[in-house]
């Protein structure tokens, strides 16, 4: 077995035992990349093999005078290209963005130097992270390792897909509305969401200020727990953090769920893929066998999350994205001759169709004289909603259900049609809305042989229980399938 | 018809932190273009602000100084337009929650004072500048983005230019006085937008009002809404109307443009700065910034005519500016703790009223003709304790009037000890009776002429006579022993 194909704990072991060097994990993470990287494109930029190997040799250099500095020290990384890291391209899969290098790291990338992980390189995504399938890169899609006519999912496509198919062992990603756990869940992959002001935004290029978080994807929950545990923390450069200590996401799990209460959303159990129903039901009554209480919930105004999402997060958006307006940095149209001419047309040929639609609607519900009935509407909805899940988790400790009413979708299914793709987000946006922690982790495969997501939701800052909880249930399940040619 | 104006005021002022308000960038001073950005300030994809909290200090200082509601929760809002030196595409500021609201400012005095009442005073920050040069190529300078400032908006309680003026400065003088800002016109530090109509006198109703933007001095206020108000008067009496408009003022022909409506009719689309967190001022931060907060001119201004016995003018002139005040106000102390300082209330408005003069003639002057400010005078040396020491010798008689300018002169270049340069310059008033006679008698015996003519009627010889005597003692006599001894003479039989 290659080491890119062992498990997270498997590859903790072999590095602390000697067993494994972090530059033969990086050299195996690197062929894997020439291999697959042409048919996933998951990938937007690679750092050069020498350099990557460098920081591999360096980190077993440190690791043997000083010991490892913690679980993910030498351990491969991918980066979203939406998180800056201080001279490699940020494109956020953007002709706008397309040669803007940026001069400073992103806090969680700071962190994840100083614990001596090694960055493989800047991951694929719906432009600027607007999408769920992927398809909106200006630089072409990600393709789903488990079958390359399938959408990845998205907006974290590349970051999901390179895990799954071996391409990296850990990777960042962000979650605005499920984009982490929608492209983990079609990949495979397990994907966390932390608890909104969990990890720093800092470096993250906004897209919903209010609702952006940086993700963990690994093919595991230990590797994701671990790989959050290195990020996570209070920043002084990002008000919106949280002083709340984090602390043994990386953890052994319990025997069992004994004494766990987990509550299903009835809303969360119409209009599924009949295959992703009874994948999802099976793991609820594995839930129950391994001891937990199970029962029904109800978030009523969840019905109203894809709106409420879409009217906030656009809003946002299309105030975050006014600044790539080819004055100081990024593509400037040539050939303007006024001021308007220059904004105009260097946002037309920067954004792509998906990120122009959203600025559209986003302006539209932010406008005098209909703030009031989109934005702030939507903003009150939202808080009906954080008030049902206040009220869910007074009595259970989990939520659980699908993390997308199917699994992944053929190469223009959905982007013709938005209302459809944005469908897909269904059962991600809650945990947006409302800033709680999320995972999603593969429960089974379809009749078509793609993997289905399992979420699981807990309150906010309760990651330490949410991933006691997804770690049991993933021995339990002992998904331990592969897409081909990514090895076990 | 007869047309009063209504007018009301939007003021920049640029707060004195030594810091962005956002990042850490340096925000006070000058510093060649695009030097002092980072990330933050030049809103590169992923930067974040921060608040910085000393900011909020001082627009809370500017709050309790005009005596404001501080709202116990502020928040920031996101006002979003496109322009070149707006690098974010919208500006951080302030509306659903702003710091404070109410408050006021009282201009003129007893009997003729008027209450300016304002709206709200809030915090935002500054955005860079543009700089379109001959060739139209136009730069972007991003060093004042970030930059902070306070805005205070006014109710429509300013009735002509005079009275805007007036409030104007006055609200210069508090906030300066209150540290909130250094208050220096020429960089920029305040700015002002104001808001004009006109209607009927003695009429309730409000006309229809213009803005004038870009306001950078009180002349270009004064001038500009003297301006409007005869525009827009001419109009009404006309039977026109007066468009609701944005206007340019530009103070080289003194007229205002009409800026393209466009622009003018923005929509900001405001909402709340996700990037923030809501901050509270709970009463013990107020108690902290109450406690901290110096002297305000009006009370100085009090007091100077109270204790101290000045007429309101001179209060006035000495408390246009705080280091001045400051400085007189340091020396008068320094005069009454010194051997300068006699007993009672007399000799303290004695004391005082001969400081007043010298500080507002003898400083002043020096500084005008040094091209120094008081800090300067200060940092030379030129302490308020020596300034006192002067003085004190002075008023005891044992350096004349022009002796003690001299002294002054010289003691504002080194910090030789009073005493020594008296000395060393040779200033120490001649007051002997029996020596001064001997000169009195020479000058006179020198100058019969004179003498017969003084005899003969033309009595202001006198003080050609008086001359001579301190030209013969290099201007150490005592010009009034002098006078007396010379007229005793004169007048003598013989």
């Amino acid at each position: 077995m290659e080491p890119c194909e062992l498990s997270f704990r498997e590859i903790v072991a072999a590095l602390e035992a000697g067993d494994l060097s972090a530059r033969d994990l990086a050299a195996s993470v690197l062929d894997r990349v020439d291999a697959r990287e042409e048919e996933t494109s998951a990938y937007l930029t690679l750092r050069d093999r020498a350099e990557v190997l460098a920081d591999a040799e360096r980190a077993d250099g440190v690791a043997r005078r000083c010991g490892r500095q913690g679980p993910i020290h030498g351990v491969p990384v991918a980066v979203k290209d939406n998180i800056v890291v201080r001279g490699l391209p940020a494109t956020c899969a953007s002709r706008a963005l397309e040669r803007f290098v940026p001069p400073y790291d992103a806090t969680a990338v700071e962190k994840l130097k100083g614990a001596g992980a090694v960055i493989v390189g800047k991951t694929n995504l719906d432009e600027f992270a607007m999408g769920s399938s992927n398809e909106y890169s200006a630089f072409g899609p990600v393709r789903n390792p488990w079958d390359r006519s399938r959408v990845a999912g998205g907006s974290s496509g590349g970051s999901a897909a390179a895990v799954a198919a071996g391409e990296t062992v850990l990777a960042l990603g962000s979650d605005t509305g499920g984009s982490v756990r929608l492209p983990a869940a079609f990949c495979g992959v397990v994907g966390i969401k932390p608890t909104y002001g969990r990890v720093s935004r800092y470096g993250l290029v906004a897209f919903a200020s209010s609702l952006d978080q940086i993700g963990t994807i690994a093919r595991d929950v230990a590797g994701a727990s671990a790989l959050l545990e290195a990020v996570a923390g209070e920043d002084p450069r990002d008000s919106t953090t949280s002083d709340r200590p984090v602390e043994g996401l990386y953890t052994e799990p319990p025997d069992d769920l004994s004494g766990v209460r987990v509550g299903v959303p009835s809303e969360f159990l119409e209009g599924n893929a009949p295959d992703v129903d009874v994948a999802v039901a099976r793991t609820v009554a594995l839930l129950g066998e391994l001891g937990a209480s199970v029962r029904p919930v109800s978030v009523p105004h969840l019905g109203y999350g894809i709106a409420v999402y879409y009217t906030v997060a656009d809003s946002e958006a299309s105030s975050n994205l006014a600044r790539y307006d080819g004055v100081a940095y990024g593509a400037r149209a040539d050939a303007a001759v006024d001021l308007a001419g220059l904004y105009e047309r260097s946002r037309c040929e920067g954004f792509g169709p998906e990120v122009k639609r959203r600025i559209m609607l986003g302006t539209y519900a932010l406008s005098a004289g209909y703030y009031d009935d989109y934005y702030l509407k939507a903003q009150r909805v939202r808080s009906l909603i954080v008030a049902d899940l206040e009220r869910v988790f007074e009595n259970v400790d989990v939520v659980a259900g699908p993390t997308s009413p199917t699994t992944a979708f053929r190469f223009g299914e959905r982007s013709e049609d938005p209302l459809t793709m944005y469908r897909s987000d269904a059962y991600t946006v809650g945990a947006n809305l409302t800033g709680a922690p999320a995972v999603s982790l593969p429960c089974g495969l379809d009749g078509e042989g793609l993997p289905i997501g399992f979420q699981l939701m807990a309150d906010k800052f309760r990651e330490r229980d949410l991933l006691r909880v997804a770690s049991v249930v993933e021995r339990a399940i002992g998904f331990g399938a592969h897409p081909a040619g990514a090895g076990g | 018809m007869e047309f009063e104006a209504v007018i009301g005021f939007e003021v920049h002022a640029q707060l004195a932190t030594a810091t962005k308000i956002f990042c850490s960038c340096a925000s006070a001073g000058e510093a060649p273009p695009n030097t002092r950005v980072c990330p933050v300030c030049l809103g590169l994809p992923g930067a974040l602000p921060v608040l910085n909290r000393r900011a909020v200090g001082l627009a809370l200082r500017a709050a309790v100084a005009l005596e404001a509601d501080i709202s116990p929760l502020s928040g920031f809002d996101r006002k979003n337009y496109f322009y070149p030196d707006l690098p974010k595409g919208y500006q951080i500021t302030q509306t659903r929650m702003p710091l404070a609201r109410g408050g006021h400012v009282d201009i003129g005095r007893d009997g003729d004072s008027r209450r300016i009442g304002l709206q709200q005073i809030h915090i935002e920050e500054d955005a860079g500048k543009t700089i379109h040069d001959a060739s139209g190529v136009s730069l972007v300078d991003m060093n004042r983005c970030g930059v902070p400032l306070l805005e205070i908006v006014t109710l429509p309680d300013v009735r002509g230019p005079r009275e805007a003026v007036r409030f104007l400065t006055e609200l210069r003088r508090i906030l300066v006085f209150a540290g909130v800002t250094a208050g220096d016109m020429h960089r920029g530090h305040l700015r002002f937008d104001t808001n004009v109509s006109v209607r009927p006198r003695g009429s309730g109703d409000l006309g229809t009002r213009t803005e004038i933007k870009n306001l950078n001095s009180f002349r270009a206020a004064k001038n500009a809404i003297t301006y409007e108000i005869e525009r827009q008067s001419a109009l009404v009496s006309e039977g026109k109307t007066v468009t609701h408009e944005t206007l340019l003022w530009d103070d080289g022909p003194g007229r205002a443009v009409a800026m393209r409506t466009k622009e003018g009719a923005s929509d900001y689309r405001y909402f709340p700065e996700p990037d923030l967190v809501d901050f509270a001022v709970d009463d013990e931060w107020i108690g902290r910034v109450r406690d901290a907060m110096p002297e305000l001119p009006g009370a100085m201004e009090r007091r100077f005519v109270s204790t101290y016995g000045l007429s309101e003018y001179d209060a006035g002139v000495l408390t246009a500016e705080p280091d001045v005040a400051l400085y007189f106000d340091d020396a008068v102390k320094a005069l009454d703790r010194g051997e300068g300082g006699g007993e009672g209330e007399g000799a303290l408005r004695a004391l005082a009223k001969s400081a007043s003069n010298w500080v507002m003639v003898v400083v002043g002057g020096y500084l005008n003709a040094e091209g120094l400010d008081v800090g300067a005078l200060r940092a030379r040396g030129m302490t308020p304790a020596r300034l006192a020491e002067i003085l004190t010798l002075r008023l005891r008689g044992e350096v004349n009037e022009p002796a003690a300018r001299r002294l002054f002169g010289e003691a504002a270049r080194s910090d030789e000890p009073i005493g020594a340069i008296v000395e060393r310059l040779g200033l120490a008033q001649l007051d002997d009776d029996t020596e001064i006679r001997a000169i009195v008698a020479d000058v006179l015996d020198r100058h019969a002429e004179e003498v017969r003519r003084y005899r003969a009627g033309e009595r202001k010889l006198l003080r050609y006579f008086v001359g001579e005597v301190m030209r013969a003692t290099a201007g150490r006599a005592d010009p009034a022993l002098a006078t007396r001894l010379i007229t005793e003479r004169l007048d003598a039989p013989g």
